[in-house]
């Protein structure tokens, strides 16, 4: 009996879901009087994970780093095989939607998706999520075993490693699952950084009215923040932006700590991509405009003489 | 080729949601339902899947039975040759892995080689069901794919991953293949399908009708309410350079997001 984390990794580094994850199951274990183990696959520093809370960690030799989902269901089908835990926590990201809900279907148990949110109730974990794109809340609770969750990356805050080291549980695992292989992979259109798990992002809208613009006014600004660059279906679909960059229904979910909406109107299908974000700012020059009724700060003026002087005053912060 | 799609009708993307007072679901009596935003694309697909290598599409749905007229409309109307509906109190409660269940069934029952689904539901999106089908068919799966080919028996796809990675991958059929925005242009049912489409054979079934018995479902879903309020906005006033850096300010000192 225990929660398990699967701490997700690449090139040797856990990724920040691993630390958001183990911070949150470590409360939740300690209502539930349980304990927390973490899966690894591949070759990240498994016994750092102690200093996070991880009891015990699972972890599965191989390399994985060329995606296969037929290898991540298998390798992580046998680690639960070995830590028999009762809640399964994984991040809601690719690796979230592609592989996790095809172990569901092994473990024969049910998931909840995509949450916003995780507690304890009734002696058991449930979690909170957005249904018809962000318009209602949902509690989802699983009678099955193991309970299987993922979690928007940046719901929890990331606890600090306090040097522990975990006890490592090598699981020996087989490849048996039809593979899919990689041909190539397409490096980024645009910027490198994760629109899913990005801690700031700054988006653009169809005001941008031309590339040229967008890469002029809202790049830099997101350049000057470190943050990712998003941009409503209007302006992908205009070209402005590349369509990986689209937020909304259609598009990525976002769920910074700072999101930046410069020249969006706000319409449902955008919010229902980043309506969850801790600080929304919007700048439009319509008073009117939708994306005021759920922004923190707002200023109403032409973007084209704010975001440059925002760039500026963002740079010129120690 | 026998080629399958998964639909879900839900309600369109504009519907007012209305949260039942008991918060155990929302009412969306009166709305226009129609086939899910990604499944018009798994749509899509699998009708140009056909015109690429012959064959026949059979669209899958469980849902009411008053979902016939939706998946004559938006999915035979279009090109799909036949339909399975799976209804009942049974199927239409069975959660995610129970529909799953039911779906694989009716797929293994109809041969199919390769499905469509799209990459999450208009209502639910929980980006669950082709993955668990491919699982429970024990077939490869693909998610989030923008590009999508045939050669032979095998196929070729590209698809969206994180950080804005796309990854073209090969693999060999049997295969579930998971809808992204943008993988196609649906095309809009013209007027004589849309007659002929009511003449179209749809099999109505249950699900008693695949063994798979009473499916309790595993998944829960309770206290329904609307998004969480956010604090009300704070309109920053000045010329374009002094709201600007109370804007920096307010993010740093009062927010601390910066
Ligand atoms: C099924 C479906 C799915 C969809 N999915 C998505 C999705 O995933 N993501 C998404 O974003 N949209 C999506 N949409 C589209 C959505 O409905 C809106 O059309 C879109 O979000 C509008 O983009 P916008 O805000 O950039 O443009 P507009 O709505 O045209 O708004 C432009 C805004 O910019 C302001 N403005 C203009 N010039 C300036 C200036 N110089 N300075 C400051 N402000 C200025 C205007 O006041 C206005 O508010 C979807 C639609 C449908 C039907
Ligand atoms: N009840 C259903 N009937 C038919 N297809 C479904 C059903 N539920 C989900 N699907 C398919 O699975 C996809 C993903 O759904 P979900 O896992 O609910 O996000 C949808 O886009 C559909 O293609």
């Amino acid at each position: 009996m225990s929660i398990l984390v699967f701490a997700d990794s690449a090139n040797g580094a856990f990724k920040p879901t691993a630390a958001e994850l183990l911070g949150k199951a470590t409360a939740l274990a300690a209502a539930l009087g349980t304990t927390v183990t973490a899966a690894v696959l591949g070759d990240a520093p498994a016994a750092s994970l102690g200093g996070l809370g991880a009891a015990k960690v699972f972890q599965a030799a191989g390399d994985f780093s060329n995606y296969d989902n037929g290898a991540i269901v298998d390798a992580l089908a046998a680690i639960v095989a070995a830590a028999n835990p009762t809640v399964i926590l994984a991040p809601a990201s690719y690796i979230g939607r592609d592989a996790l809900p095809r172990l569901a279907a092994r473990l024969d148990t049910a998931m909840g998706s995509d949450c916003s949110d995780l507690k304890v109730e009734g002696g058991v974990v449930v979690g909170r999520r957005s249904e018809f794109a962000g318009r209602a809340y949902a509690d989802v609770s699983i009678s099955s075993t193991p309970a299987v969750f993922t979690v928007r990356p940046n719901t929890f805050p990331k606890p600090e490693n306090n040097g522990g080291s975990a006890e490592v549980v090598a699981v020996d695992w087989s490849a048996s699952t039809p593979t899919v292989s990689v041909v190539e992979t397409l490096a980024p259109e645009a910027t490198g950084i994760d629109l899913s798990s990005a801690g700031k992002v700054v988006a653009g809208g169809r005001s941008l009215k031309s590339k040229e613009n967008f890469d002029s006014v809202i790049r830099p600004l997101g350049a000057a923040l470190q943050a990712g660059v998003g941009a409503s279906r209007a302006a992908t679909d205009a070209g402005y932006a590349p369509h990986n960059e689209q937020v909304g229904q259609t598009g990525q979910t976002v769920n910074p700590q700072l999101y930046i909406a410069a020249g969006i109107s706000g319409a449902i299908q955008h919010l229902a991509g980043m309506r969850t974000s801790k600080v929304i700012v919007a700048i439009n020059k319509d008073p009117d405009a939708p994306i005021f009724q759920h922004a923190t700060y707002g200023i109403v003026a032409d973007l084209f003489d704010v975001v440059p002087e925002l760039t500026k005053a963002v740079e010129a912060l120690d | 080729m026998k080629i399958g799609v998964c639909a879900k009708i839900s309600p369109h993307a504009d519907a007012r949601i209305k949260i039942k007072s008991d918060g155990s679901g929302v009412d969306t009596a009166g709305e226009k339902l129609v086939v899910g935003d990604y499944d018009e694309y798994a749509v899509e697909e699998a009708i140009r899947t056909k015109e690429a290598v012959g064959g026949d599409v059979t669209a899958f749905s469980v849902g009411p039975a008053s979902d016939e007229k939706l998946i004559r409309s938006g999915a035979l109307a279009l090109g799909c040759d036949s339909a399975v509906l799976i209804s009942g109190d049974d199927a239409e409660g069975a959660g995610a892995l129970g529909t799953a269940k039911l779906l694989a069934a009716a797929i293994k029952e109809a041969g199919c080689e390769v499905v469509f689904t799209g990459k999450a539901s208009t209502d639910g999106g929980s980006s669950q069901m082709g993955a668990m089908l491919a699982e429970l068919l024990g077939w490869a799966h693909v998610s989030q794919v923008t590009e999508f080919a045939l050669d032979g028996g095998n196929f070729k796809a590209t698809r969206n991953m994180d950080a804005g990675v796309r990854q073209i991958v090969s693999g060999s059929l049997p295969a579930v293949i998971t809808c992204e925005d943008g993988l196609n242009e649906p095309r809009y049912p013209k007027l004589p399908d849309i007659m002929k489409a009511k003449r179209k054979p749809l099999a109505k079934k249950s699900a008693g009708d695949y063994g798979v018995g009473a499916i309790a479902p595993t998944s829960n879903q309770s206290n329904y309410a609307p998004p969480p309020p956010r604090p009300p906005s704070r309109i920053i006033e000045g010329d374009a350079a002094s709201a600007a850096s109370e804007l920096v300010r307010l993010l740093r000192e009062e927010a601390k997001v910066l």
